[in-house]
């Protein structure tokens, strides 16, 4: 026999340590103690996210959600809730906590995230075209083929104030106006599936997860704007993705959902992928262009802007997957429905993709204006390993980083462009006390001077200027004229680069520089890297205090560079040592120091 | 299937979204979706769908299906499971490997008891469920 009812209790690492293991057993007890326990399971479960409030505890089936549990409301819970089905509404999280800018009713009271992009990842089999249709598919095309003139598509997307969510956040509506006002004897829709920032894997697993949702949305503007050819443009390293791409391809053909006229409607639109090597710069959409034509993957000047001269010369609508995977939703509840969700400058949702030192990483959609503080500690779970949160890099090597001072910024393009960063496509890296904000500036740099395509000299001499500058400060070589150079570089690269990879390549350094110019000065003034991250600086030794000579570091090191006799206090040679820092992962007691 | 007509696809769809209603796949009850997104198979998606599978086989249990489904955005757990069983919630478990199988079956599929320390909640709300505004 089944249970009635299942209470789940959250015993994820952070809760654990709050008494999460407490109430388990107190509910186990009462159970017991008020005969029920053949009605109901407890079950512990992982971090439900949102620890801040934990420890939770969730019942099912009616999804009641209790938080800040303590073991003395055990019984309450069972005699209320189990014994006579009433919810504890003390314990219920209070709904109505400011909730500005979250206008969409029906987000579960707790559940910060709201799945739009996501809806069907997780859900469906994205193999099988069914399950997909099943759950509203190709409803959306339905309605553009048979209800709607191209002009109630286009103005539907303009209530709905749909941004692209490739990076830069243009009006959707007026690309697509662009282009279907253009006359020309053919036209092109193109997916930008690149997906090359650090950090980044949105892209990717949308594909993979609702493959149909982009060829849908695809069609869906080939009608509007009057293209029969579409061209999913996506790099070689996302073998699975395009995997499923194939096999939804073959299956909407097969169904007549894509080819020869679709649904009987008269109107054709085939799609067909191309694959990207894999350059950072061919997901600029100029250079993404060029490579589908088969030429060399560059930028080129804009305007013209593809939406007019783009593909073979031809008007073409270019946009991001994220951007793809929302319009069949659009299409099918209205474009009020998704205007009313996010704030005044972005409507909808964001995907980001959770990663660095944070306890549950993943990808995440939350709608515009949700705060950082919400995305790192409610979604998130917060910092990893109980460390002190420091910052959080968005917009990949275009952005910036948003410090502790930031965290309660609702986010969306406008928000972060001000405080220095962007939303770019949407990776976000999450930084604690053990990283160095140099290095951090450092990784970036160098990502965007390798994926410079050198076309340009602002960025091409510029990027590697300030890479030479920063490696230089690392090193302890640093001067203080070389934080004035840095932004005078930066500042030409801004003005004179001729695409976005060079425009924004100076971010992360001015950004880096502006919110933590003491962590520079350390570096150039005392010689000093504070999170001890920077070979150069530190040292490490050993602390004849703790050391109780158990030998373990010295047979660890790989250069044989710490010594002592058994039993007494060990000694690091710094002339040998090679920073691995091996040494300081294998003393148990604390002994080996960093400075 | 051959191309369809509008009212076709109409029909096909009001008829699979009966089915996922009754949960009636095939006549099975049971349902056992495993994330296959590229983070969940690094983490070994394809092992516990083996594993799945050749358990289900060894112990003649012919009332479950196994199937996949993309990411479910709980990439710190994966590989990540949601069991979908008769009179019992859908339940999420993550941090699957082989011995987890083994409880899956045993405990939730046969003893219709979920397997505690394993359950993950899913991160949202599900938009489509009742349908779009047409
Ligand atoms: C260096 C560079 C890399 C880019 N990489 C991507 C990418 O990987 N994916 C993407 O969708 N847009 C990328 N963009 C933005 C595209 O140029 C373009 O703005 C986007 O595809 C437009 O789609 P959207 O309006 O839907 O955002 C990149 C831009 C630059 C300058
Ligand atoms: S800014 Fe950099 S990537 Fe862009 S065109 Fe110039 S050299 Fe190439
Ligand atoms: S591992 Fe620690 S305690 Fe053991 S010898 Fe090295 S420094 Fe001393």
């Amino acid at each position: 026999m089944a249970f009635r009812n299942y209470i789940l209790v959250c015993g994820g690492t952070a809760c654990e340590s709050s008494k999460a293991g407490a109430i388990y057993d107190a509910l186990v007890a009462e159970c017991r103690a008020q005969g029920v326990s053949q009605d109901v399971q407890v079950v512990k479960t992982g971090c439900f996210g949102f620890c801040e409030q934990g420890p939770i505890v969730k019942v099912l089936p009616e999804d009641s959600f209790y938080v800040q549990v303590k073991p003395e409301d055990a019984k309450e819970i069972v005699s209320e809730h189990i014994v006579k089905g009433r919810e504890v509404r003390r314990l219920l999280y209070d709904k109505d906590s400011s909730k500005k800018h979250a206008k969409v009713e029906d987000i579960k009271f707790y559940q910060k995230q709201f799945r739009i992009v996501l809806r069907n990842c997780g859900f469906i089999d994205p193999e099988n075209i069914d399950e997909y249709i099943a759950r509203e598919g190709y409803v959306a095309l339905e309605k553009t083929l048979f209800d709607m003139t191209p002009d109630d598509v286009i103005n539907e997307l303009k209530i709905a104030g749909l941004r692209g969510r490739g990076g830069a956040g243009f009006p959707t509506w007026m690309k697509w106006n662009f282009t279907k006002q253009v006359e020309a004897d053919e036209k092109y829709i193109v997916c930008n599936a690149d997906e090359g920032d650090p950090g980044a894997y949105m892209d990717r697993s949308t594909l993979e997860g609702d493959p149909h949702s982009v060829l849908e949305a695809m069609t869906i503007a080939g009608h509007t704007v009057g293209a029969r050819q579409g061209f999913i443009y996506i790099r070689a390293e996302y073998p699975l993705a395009i995997h499923r791409l194939e096999v939804a391809m073959k299956q909407s053909r097969e169904y007549g959902l894509l080819g020869k006229n679709i649904l009987g409607s008269g109107f054709d639109f085939d799609i067909e992928i191309r694959l990207g090597a894999g350059a950072f710069v061919c997901g600029e959409e100029t250079a993404l262009l060029a490579s589908i034509e088969g030429r060399r993957g560059m930028p080129v000047p804009r305007p013209p802007f593809p939406a007019v001269r783009g593909l073979w010369g031809k008007p073409t609508v270019i946009n991001n997957v994220e951007t793809w995977a929302n319009i069949p939703v659009i299409i099918l509840k209205g474009g009020p429905w998704f205007e009313r969700i996010g704030t005044p400058d972005s409507h909808g949702t964001k995907v980001f993709a959770l990663t660095g030192k944070i306890r549950n990483s993943g990808l995440v959609e939350v709608p515009m204006g949700t705060t950082l503080r919400e995305i790192i500690y409610d979604v998130g779970g917060g910092i990893a390993h109980d460390k002190e949160f420091k910052a959080v890099q968005t917009g990949g090597p275009s952005g910036g980083v948003i410090t502790k001072d930031y965290l309660d910024t609702p986010i969306d393009f406008g928000s972060l462009t001000k405080l220095g960063s962007m939303m770019g496509s949407g990776g976000m890296i999450v930084m604690d006390e053990d990283d160095c904000i140099v290095d951090v500036a450092k990784f970036y740099l160098n990502f965007t001077v390798d994926e410079s395509c050198g076309k340009c000299a602002p960025c091409r001499i510029g990027g590697r200027s300030l890479a030479n500058i920063l490696d230089k400060i690392t090193k302890g070589n640093g001067t203080l004229e070389d934080l004035d150079k840095m932004e005078e570089i930066g500042g030409a690269m801004k003005k004179a680069s001729l695409c976005a990879l060079g425009q924004t390549a100076p971010n992360p350094i001015l950004s880096t520089v502006y919110y933590f110019k003491d962590e520079y000065l350390a570096h150039i003034v005392e010689k000093r890297c504070p999170a001890g991250k920077c070979k150069s600086l530190i040292t490490y030794s050993i602390n004849t205090e703790k050391c109780i000579g158990c030998t373990a570091c010295a047979r660890k090191c790989p250069v044989q560079a710490i010594t002592g006799e058994r039993r007494a206090p060990h000694t690091i040679d710094p002339a040998l040592c090679i920073k691995c820092g091996i040494c300081l992962e294998t003393c148990k007691f604390g002994a080996v120091e960093v400075r | 299937m051959a191309k369809m007509t509008l009212e076709e696809l109409r029909k096909l769809r009001d008829t699979k979204k009966n089915e996922i209603k009754k949960r009636d796949l095939s006549g099975r009850d049971t349902q056992i979706v495993i994330g296959m997104g590229t983070c969940g198979i690094a983490a070994g998606g394809k092992i516990v769908l083996d594993a799945f599978l050749s358990e289900l086989e060894l112990r003649k249990i012919d009332n479950v299906i196994v199937t996949q489904t993309g990411c479910m955005g709980l990439c710190y757990v994966e590989p990540t499971v949601e069991v979908i069983a008769p009179d019992m919630p859908p339940v999420i478990y993550g941090k699957v490997d082989a011995s987890v199988v083994k409880r899956i079956i045993d405990e939730h599929v046969v003893g219709k008891q979920m397997v505690s320390d394993h359950v993950f909640d899913r991160p949202s709300a599900d938009i489509i469920k009742d349908g779009g505004k047409r």
